[in-house]
């Protein structure tokens, strides 16, 4: 009789929640908002957190500005070369206890590398999402959102988070009020023209 | 001779104070070295060794051809040694640091009466209290009776006499040699493809791991060494991001460099070491959930820094600092400590920091106290709501180059196109830059 112990930690999404990404996929984010929506998404995801960027790359997470708890877990990988970035982002999608990998790549993935990313986060059943540039995604994401930050009235921090690619669902956008420091938000209801008129009152 | 007196006589004198732990490892490779006289050798003082060469003579031709051969051979080296054979440690002692020499069997009272009684290793006192009776020489002590010179001096006295004199035994006390932790095998036959040098190297780690357990250790760095039928060596060197003894676990981690060697006509001879080594307690196998999660992600850390870099798999660690560059560390996160011995985070008590920080990046076109308009990146923002100025001022201790340009007086900056930016001004030499982005 063999046991399998779990590693994973659980994350804190249902189903039915629209800004949860499926667990054990890797998705895409971009966006100049695309940090602040990797962030969130760490928020929600216990265990280690890996982040992978280039080594050239001149922004680094500040701790005192991250989400509680983030910074305490985060490994920051810095590799040379584009090559050792994806093989990096592999081996933290297959490593059991990463709870979730954050990774920003400089140029389009091809379909292959795609793919490979896919399998090694089936393998791992770690989620993993990829912040990419304009127009860069590559066709092997389960869902890809663009992010953007926009000014809100007086003491909100709102983020308009859209889903633009989904394998198997259906797309949004969520207008979201975010303030980064935990998990919690507030969804904003947009404003939007009835389709049918309103039920008389009584 | 004080330092003073001595510059009075010779006043262009060159000194240099003493290097005693420089010494100390000198000596301890002295030692290592003597050992092809004796097998136990000790360290005697902070500038002696003390060898039994009990059974030994006779390999070298006799006690003075082996003084001789060790003089020698000191001296080819630019060592100027004294080097004295008693049958006693403190009739060697002694006589090793007044002219040396060989005390022959039996003749020890005479050999070493000669000496001044502060040879006998006895303390200031005792020996300005028996100069102070005429008692100078060693054979002065040995005739008198024991009983009144114990009463008088001590038995510190009596001991140490005795113990030049073989009346009371004294071993030499070799201390222990720091365990070597390397392995090596030969091979018959060489051997080229990739999952034999495995298989020999299991067979290696496997030593090589029983032996850290027994000492309580782990290794940090690995190197193994291949040589081949040309006598060209190779080597795949691995780190691991904590001590570690797990033969199957390390094995893993040799896959990759030892796939790259050039095994050429054959290798016939492997060597594996372990150059650094922490402390590593015996710890309870299996464990629980947090325990096996650790385990996992040390081995994931091992694995990207044996690719990437140990210096590029990183942990943020707080640091003591006001400047935003500075207000944290990035530590190697196999030398950083573990999360739960990590102290928790300060509250923030501190104004809103942004999530992404970058080398500051001039704000072009900026128009008003702080800006209404500006543009950055080539990107035009108006101004929502700004909030600010918060002054920190530069370090003065340290002379960091990004901060010449004095005071920084930092905004919060949010645009009506979205980005909420992290602005700072330098009033000192008025220019506006950007240097984060919030959430």
């Amino acid at each position: 009789m063999t046991m399998r112990l779990d590693l994973k930690p659980r994350p804190q999404t249902s189903p039915d929640d629209p800004l949860g990404l499926r667990p054990r996929r890797v998705h895409e984010a971009e966006g100049l908002g695309r940090r602040a929506f990797a962030l969130f998404q760490a928020t929600r995801h216990p265990g280690p957190l890996v982040w992978i960027l280039p080594a050239h790359s001149p922004a680094r997470p500040l701790p005192a500005g991250l989400p509680d708890g983030v910074s305490e877990r985060l490994l920051l990988l810095t590799p040379q070369s584009e090559t050792d970035l994806l093989w990096a982002v592999e081996e933290c999608l297959r490593a059991a206890p990463v709870g979730f990998v954050i990774a920003e790549p400089e140029k389009p993935l091809s379909l292959t590398a795609g793919r490979r990313l896919q399998l090694a986060a089936e393998a791992g059943r770690t989620p993993g999402l990829l912040l990419i540039r304009q127009d860069a995604g590559s066709n092997a994401t389960e869902t890809r959102w663009a992010c953007k930050a926009v000014a809100g009235h007086q003491d909100s921090t709102l983020h308009q988070w859209s889903r633009i690619k989904n394998k198997t669902g259906t797309l949004g956008t969520w207008t979201v009020n975010w303030h980064g420091a935990s998990a919690a938000f507030d969804m904003v209801s947009t404003a939007a023209e009835r389709h049918q008129p309103a039920d008389p009152p009584g | 001779m004080a330092l003073a007196d001595a510059r009075a006589i010779c006043p262009d004198l060159s000194t240099r104070p003493a290097d005693l732990a420089a010494e100390a490892t000198a000596l301890a490779s002295l030692r290592r070295w003597v050992g092809r006289y004796a097998p136990m050798v000790a360290r005697d003082g902070a500038d002696g060794l003390m060898a039994d060469i009990s059974g030994v003579p006779h390999l070298f031709g006799g006690e003075q051809d082996l003084r001789e051969d060790l003089q020698a051979r000191l001296e080819r080296a630019g060592l100027a040694a004294t080097s004295a054979i008693a049958g006693t440690r403190g009739a060697a002692h002694a006589l090793a640091r007044h002219g040396g020499g060989v005390v022959g069997e039996g003749r020890l009272a005479e050999g070493i009466g000669h000496l001044p009684v502060t040879a006998l290793r006895i303390d200031q006192k005792t020996a300005e209290a028996l100069a102070r009776l005429g008692l100078s020489r060693v054979a002065d002590l040995i005739q008198m009776p024991r009983a009144p010179l114990a009463r008088r001096f001590g038995p510190g006295l009596v001991l140490r006499l005795e113990q030049a004199l073989g009346a009371q035994a004294e071993p030499v006390a070799a201390e222990a040699d720091p365990p070597h932790f390397g392995v090596r095998m030969t091979l018959p036959e060489p051997i080229g493809k990739q999952e034999d040098v495995m298989a020999g190297l299991a067979r290696l780690l496997e030593r090589l791991c029983a032996k850290l357990a027994l000492h309580h250790m782990g290794a940090r760095r690995l190197r193994l060494d291949l040589r081949r039928v040309d006598r060209a060596m190779a080597q795949v060197e691995i780190g691991l991001a904590r001590p570690m003894r797990d033969a199957a676990r390390i094995a893993a981690l040799f896959a990759k460099g030892v796939d790259e060697v050039d095994a050429g006509f054959g290798i016939d001879a492997l060597r594996l070491s372990a150059p650094v080594v922490e402390h590593l307690a015996p710890e309870q196998i299996g464990g629980g959930h947090a325990v096996q999660s650790d385990d996992a992600l040390a081995d994931l850390i091992s694995r990207l820094g044996n690719r990437i870099g140990f210096d590029r798999a990183l942990r943020l660690l707080p640091a003591e600092s006001l400047i935003p560059e500075r207000s944290f560390l990035l530590v190697p996160a196999a030398y950083a400590p573990p999360a739960a011995a990590r102290q928790p985070a300060p509250p923030k008590r501190m104004p809103p920091r942004p999530i992404a920080l970058f080398p500051p990046e001039p704000i072009t076109a900026a128009s008003g106290h702080p800006p209404a308009r500006f543009q950055w990146r080539r990107m035009s923002f108006t101004t929502l709501r700004a909030s600010g100025p918060e002054r920190i001022a530069a370090e003065w201790w340290f002379d960091d180059p990004m901060w010449r340009t004095g005071l920084r007086d930092y905004w919060r900056l949010e645009t009506r196109e979205g980005p909420r930016l992290w602005l700072f001004h330098t009033p000192q030499s008025p220019d506006w830059y950007a240097q984060g982005e919030f959430a």
